[in-house]
């Protein structure tokens, strides 16, 4: 069949070339060497987060002790007579990340509620790359909507309200998180089983009934994970409390004045305030470090709970 | 591939391994045994099979038919679990031996699986894949190659008009006889199917039996198969599997007329499985 | 479930026909609460709408041909964007290879050759952990270890290495997702014939997997070229008045022009920074799409 009969077999043609296949081996040998050099880079890169976090926050209690950072009251940094207690950061942190949960929690939920229960197939595909959207916008731009748009609407319903306040960033970063909070949500609740909504229709239930009673319980540690990871999300978020937070460290609980959280803090620090070298340089790696720890303890939860309480469908 | 057979006692000539001579065996599985963790899947398997003839492997489901056949070209080492004891002699070459690659052995034992499964690239790129990884790459040859192949698995007539065509475009007999064709591109020793016609419709499964017992004049064949009648229309020896362990094995007409083993003659009468 | 079931309760049979007598309350409640949870989805989209429609109107009367010719100036009127637009491209093209080697030899590591031990656990928790982190936590990384230890100094590569380092677990998760849906049966066809590992990656499982990888790199890219807070930590908020001519020039991209602009008192201003905003919109919305549309054309049928 073959027309070229002075051509040896393909078996002995790749018998010869067995014998001379040194680039094969040598790429066989080396690329998993290289892929597990840049696997290790993944680790590398937290052991350089912790590393850089820990040597600067040491270096910075070795100047302000440890028992002010964690019991005074008061953050001021720049003063001559300088305060550095975290607690105002704490709490503007958490007050701003509560305004968000206030918003994106319910929101988030009944939108993962309907687009895993009650919408067509066609409406889900629709709405979700658009919520996507939300999603995937810079939140260097929520925080200039929050300070040119919603403050002053704000400010034409609670008069008094300051400029830079917890409250306008607050509920633009919920609307920030509904996507992260919907998209989770509704992954947990479309993983239950179509046979268990059956089981519930089959007895008459409402949509809403099986929604609530069925599958919402089925899908609740996943659902709950959601918002351990959107809370997570929110303590980390930067630009939209730098930009409408302000820069003081709150006073009290009144959300209509600048309450500054961690992230803005550090962001504030870096833009020049604080020279290399100096108290004020290191105090913005010691608030890292416990955003750090706060951050890296809500996903540590989230996995837990997600995993511990994984349903056996 | 008669030019290529005449050329092949060349070469077989320059091995001390392999002889040409009808009746040996191309396999000897000696005390074979198999675990999927804890499960054992194979039991003392002893088998030895010979070159140039059809041997099928019949068995109800998860009687460890399909492992064993993954077992002759180690692709159960996909699996990490999976832990071998005993031995397998390709040619008296002990295929677990550290020092063998089993690069070298699975050149020589080509494969066809239970769903056909050709590469997401043109039927031109799917039957060069194995002479060009095995660093053939002159174009002529490698056109040569493909038209050969295809020819050999029954497939040319049907495709020579447009081989830059997407292998997904054609139907699952032409792309399980493409998958043919991709084995037969590096002129392997031994064919390895596995339930190859499983997912097939009657007329494309009849194209395969054909097809079959054509490569059996240049290849030594191991076919796993669900389907009794096809065994028998095929094979020319026959190993009943059930439950991990060779229960029969012998010529094909004797394990269908006169079974030593009630239970072979129980499943071949069709009373389980 | 339980509730659910005591609707039929044995002996009805002389009522079979009819409806349970709670049953319209019941139906009304279902149609409140999807109304509810409906009108949470139309709220979600209506944010999003007043945000887009409030960005354009204020930005859209700064949108001129100015605005890409111009470097920053103390005057709104003439303040433009060539360096933070150049800066941008520049971040972006040393970001891309840096993040998409580091990430996708990772991910082929983690799921072609990883053995399921100890230590491949520990690179995924430790993935899906660097994930969470905050991106200003990155940007400390990036002062200390590039601007300072490596002494790249408030340099294009200290910022653009901060940045791959941010969106690796991106493209880390993405890709193994991408590598995980090619049928494992392909690899089996390709070992089979006597392909090494290797080989197998490269002429089987990367081709087929590419168009998922690539998305997933574009995605993860208009995650950093929207990213803020990082390069400000690296000290890339400076006035800049020239283009960078190499890895090591001082640069700014489109998001800090746009804080510097929000953070003057001005009104000019923001509406510079809407303008900013919007150029900046168009980007990420030209790198979607082009992710959707890679993902659509070649969207394999396995």
């Amino acid at each position: 069949m073959m027309s070229d009969n002075e051509r040896p077999s393909i078996r002995k043609m790749i018998e010869d070339k067995a014998s001379q296949k040194g680039a094969t081996n040598a790429a066989e040998k080396t690329m998993p060497k290289l892929f597990l050099i840049c696997a290790i880079i993944s680790i590398l890169t937290t052991f350089g987060i912790v590393l850089t976090l820990l040597f600067e926050t040491i270096t910075f209690f070795s100047e302000v002790s440890i028992v002010e950072f964690l019991t005074s009251s008061q953050w001021y940094p720049m003063f001559s007579d300088p305060d550095y207690g975290i607690r105002p950061l704490l709490l503007g942190t958490f007050t701003i990340a509560a305004i968000a949960m206030v918003v994106a929690i319910p929101v988030g939920l009944a939108v993962a509620i309907y687009l895993s229960e009650y919408a067509s197939d066609k409406i889900r595909r629709t709405i979700k790359p658009i919520l996507e959207v939300l999603a995937g916008i810079p939140t260097i731009v929520y925080g200039f909507f929050a300070l040119t748009f919603v403050t002053p609407v704000l400010q034409a319903v609670i008069p008094g309200l300051a400029i830079y306040n917890a409250l306008s960033p607050g509920l633009v970063m919920g609307i920030m998180i509904i996507p992260m909070v919907a998209s989770l949500s509704e992954d947990a609740m479309s993983a239950v089983p179509q046979s268990m909504r059956e089981g519930a229709f089959a007895l008459g239930a409402t949509r809403l009934e099986v929604s609530l009673r069925v599958v919402f319980p089925a899908a609740l540690s996943g659902i709950i994970a959601s918002f351990v990871l959107s809370i997570s999300r929110a303590i980390g978020e930067t630009m939209i409390v730098t930009v409408a937070g302000g820069g003081s460290p709150a006073q009290g609980l009144d959300i209509t004045s600048s309450m500054q959280t961690m992230t803005a803090y550090i962001v504030q620090m870096s833009l020049g305030d604080a020279g290399f070298g100096t108290t004020v340089y290191y105090s913005i790696y010691a608030v890292g470090m416990t955003l750090f720890i706060f951050t890296l303890a809500m996903n540590l939860l989230a996995q837990f709970i997600s995993k511990r309480f994984r349903e056996e469908y | 591939m008669l030019a290529s057979q005449d050329k092949n006692t060349e070469y077989e000539e320059n091995t001390t391994t392999e002889t040409k001579k009808t009746g040996d065996s191309v396999y000897k599985v000696d005390q074979l045994n198999l675990w999927y963790g804890e499960d054992q899947a194979l039991k003392n398997i002893e088998l030895d099979i010979p070159e140039r003839e059809v041997t099928a492997i019949i068995g109800p489901s998860g009687c460890g038919k399909s492992t064993f056949i993954k077992t002759l070209n180690r692709l159960t080492e996909m699996i990490p679990s999976v832990k071998t004891s005993g031995g397998i002699y390709y040619r008296s070459q002990d295929i677990f031996d550290k020092k063998y690659k089993v690069e070298q052995l699975r050149t020589k034992v080509g494969m066809v699986f239970q769903n056909p499964n050709p590469f997401p690239k043109s039927i031109y790129e799917n039957i060069v894949y194995g002479p060009k990884i095995h660093g053939i790459k002159d174009k002529k040859v490698l056109d040569e190659i493909v038209e050969s192949s295809l020819k050999g698995a029954a497939l040319w007539e049907e495709v020579k008009d447009d081989l830059k065509r997407n292998a997904f475009g054609l139907s699952g007999g032409q792309q399980q006889r493409l998958c043919i064709a991709r084995c037969l591109a590096i002129e392997p020793d031994v064919l390895l199917m596995d339930e190859p016609t499983s997912a097939l419709d009657p007329i494309s499964t009849l194209k395969i039996e054909e097809l079959v017992q054509e490569l059996k004049k240049n290849y030594s064949i191991i076919i796993v198969t669900h389907n009794m009648q096809q065994a028998g229309r095929i094979s020319d020896n026959t190993a009943f599997f059930l439950n991990g362990e060779v229960v029969e094995y012998d010529r094909t007409d004797k394990i269908f007329s006169s079974p030593d083993d009630k239970r072979t003659e129980d499943y071949i009468s069709g009373r389980f499985g | 479930m339980k509730e659910v079931s005591q609707e039929t309760t044995p002996g009805a049979q002389t009522q079979h026909l009819s409806a349970p007598s709670n049953l319209p309350k019941r139906e009304w409640k279902n149609r409140v609460f999807k109304t509810i949870f409906a009108t949470a989805v139309g709220f979600s989209l209506l944010m999003l709408l007043i945000l887009i429609i409030r960005i354009i109107t204020q930005g859209i009367g700064s949108l001129d041909w100015q605005l890409f010719t111009n470097f920053a100036s103390r005057h709104p009127e003439q303040a433009g964007l060539k360096a933070p637009l150049i800066g941008t491209i520049w971040m972006m093209a040393l970001t891309a290879p840096i993040s998409f080697v580091l990430g996708v030899g990772t991910a082929i590591y983690l799921e072609e050759y990883a053995k399921p031990n100890r230590f491949t656990a520990l690179i995924q928790t430790n993935i899906s952990n660097l994930a969470g982190v905050p991106s200003v936590v990155f940007g400390l990384l990036g002062l200390t270890l590039f601007v300072r230890e490596l002494a790249l100094g408030r340099s294009l590569i200290a910022g653009a290495l901060t940045m791959s380092l941010l969106i690796l677990p991106i493209i880390v998760v993405s890709t193994q997702e991408a590598l995980r849906a090619v049928p494992s049966e392909l690899k089996q066809a390709s070992y089979a014939m006597g392909a090494t590992t290797w080989q197998t990656i490269f002429k089987v499982v990367l081709p087929a997997s590419v168009p998922g990888i690539l998305t997933g790199t574009i995605l993860a890219l208009s995650r950093a070229i929207g990213e803020t807070a990082p390069l400000i930590m690296i000290g890339a908020l400076t006035y800049i008045a020239f283009l960078p001519e190499s890895i090591m020039s001082q640069f700014t991209v489109m998001p800090i022009q746009i804080f510097n602009w929000t953070n003057r008192p001005q009104e000019e201003f923001h509406m510079v920074a809407a303008a900013g905003i919007i150029i900046l919109l168009v980007m990420l919305l030209l790198m979607n799409s082009i992710a959707v549309w890679i993902r659509n054309k070649f969207q394999r049928r396995f």
